[in-house]
């Protein structure tokens, strides 16, 4: 009984080590419009991802790349990816990311927010 | 660091991501993620198992059947046998429980289908396929009305997530449509039949087995796709991977004598998928009173073994381990 439970426990685990990863949540929150300019993006996912081909960058209206260019996942947790944002005047923003998981799949999409 | 360092870390890179090339199998073209649909096939090539899918319904009664509560049992296994094909068995254990004789039980025939994926679009969600299904004829019981030639079903499969929709369609882009058409033909155009009469007279009888237009569709609203690229409404766990769907399951005979009668089902339901199995139920809804009365359920465990164990069950004869088909 023990082991059947540690089975159901493991597949219907939503968030193990070593599966690909999906993105959780993220600040500034998909699809949501902010009062001041974020200081960065960071997106959380339910894995873990690796760092060499993990990317974000954020975009303004005209399509013009308006982030730092310092994208990276955090050293002290690898489920969390960020890049930091210049003040950044009213208008909406789109996020483009594609990570790599630990088991080697790829996961890509973009979400967008609006600064007043 | 030496020109042979550069040149090695350059092989290393690519050869990483060589290895990292993303496989849009089953369930994933682009963002969008296709759970598999428990009613009609989906169009995925797929490493996966249905085991089970269960299926209960009270039957109406024919002229010379009574009333029948109908539970079937099934089980599917999926495998790729390369990007892009693949191959699944399924068999289904019949329980039919008559309501006045005695119920019997057996396995339906044994079904198989060759599946390939032509078309791929991760711009707009879109995936085509074309599928042959064989109905292997004489491997079922007789008991549960299995029948003794074999079918085979050409089909053409289709899935289509409307995540390129305009903004100002945002909360549509979550939506998807997927669907199957299929001309089920029989390998035996009659099946003759000998019945004796009280007088000692043989009767031959020699129905046409008909050649059936099979239609299914499924209209999911993934609600992982709204948080994740349209809006996040701050939806919880479990709720954030769910799926509210509804499948159409149809059957429209094109020869004897139910031709152009169709039958069949819509099954409002919804499915949540984790990262190594998904469960889905289901409501059937007769979309007339031909075969039953009743609204019956459909409830299905159906697990991704390219997630479970990938350097296992994603081995394929040609293109060695595939690896995982999608994010979940």
């Amino acid at each position: 009984m023990r082991r059947l439970l540690a089975v159901a426990v493991f597949l219907l685990a939503p968030s193990p080590v070593g599966a690909h990863a999906f993105p959780d949540h993220s600040e500034p929150r998909v699809g949501h419009t902010l009062d001041a300019s974020p200081p960065a993006v960071r997106i959380w996912f339910d894995g873990q991802i690796e760092p060499v081909f993990s990317t974000v960058r954020v975009e303004n209206a005209d399509k013009q790349r308006v982030d730092k260019g310092d994208a990276a996942i955090d050293p002290r947790d690898n489920t969390l990816l960020h890049v930091s944002l210049p003040p950044l005047p009213p208008g909406r923003y789109r996020v483009f990311w594609s990570v790599i998981a630990r088991d080697g799949h790829r996961t890509e999409g973009d979400f967008s927010f609006r600064v007043k | 660091m030496t020109r042979e360092s550069l040149l090695a870390c350059g092989l290393v890179v690519m050869l990483v991501a060589v290895t990292l090339e993303p496989a849009y199998g089953h369930g994933l073209i682009g963002k969008r993620f296709f759970p598999a649909t428990l009613a009609t096939d989906d169009p995925f090539v797929a490493d996966e198992l249905s085991l089970p899918t269960v299926f209960h319904q009270k039957l109406r009664g024919a002229e010379d059947t009574p009333p029948t509560k109908e539970t079937d049992v099934s089980a599917e296994l999926s495998k790729r046998l390369s990007p892009d094909l693949g191959i699944s068995f399924g068999g289904t254990f019949k329980i039919l429980d008559p309501d006045s004789d005695k119920t019997v039980s057996g396995f339906d025939n044994l079904d198989v289908t060759l599946k390939y994926v032509f078309f791929k679009s991760a711009e707009h969600e879109t995936l085509l396929a074309l599928g042959l299904g064989w109905g292997v004829g004489g491997t079922g019981n007789k008991r549960v009305d299995a029948e003794g030639f074999d079918t085979w079903t050409p089909q053409l499969f289709f899935g289509k997530g409307f995540g390129d929709l305009p903004e100002q369609l945002e909360l549509m882009k979550p939506l998807a449509l997927t669907g199957v058409l299929g001309l089920a033909v029989p390998s035996r155009i009659h099946t003759k039949t000998f019945e004796t009469a009280d007088t000692g007279e043989v009767d031959v009888k020699k129905p046409l087995n008909p050649t059936v237009f099979q239609w299914g569709f499924s209209f999911q609203y993934n609600l992982q796709y709204l948080q994740s690229y349209v809006r996040d409404v701050g939806l919880p766990a479990p709720l954030n991977r769910m799926i509210p769907i509804v499948e159409l399951a149809l059957e429209t005979p094109i020869d004897g004598r139910n031709a152009g009668r169709t039958t069949g089902s819509v099954n409002p339901g919804i499915v949540w998928f984790g990262r190594y199995l998904q469960l889905g139920i289901e409501a059937v809804v007769p979309i007339n009173d031909d075969i039953s009365k009743n609204v019956g359920v459909l409830a299905q465990v159906h697990f991704y073994l390219d997630d479970i164990l990938p350097q296992i069950f994603t081995w394929t004869p040609f293109h060695g381990v595939l690896g995982p088909t999608q994010p979940r």
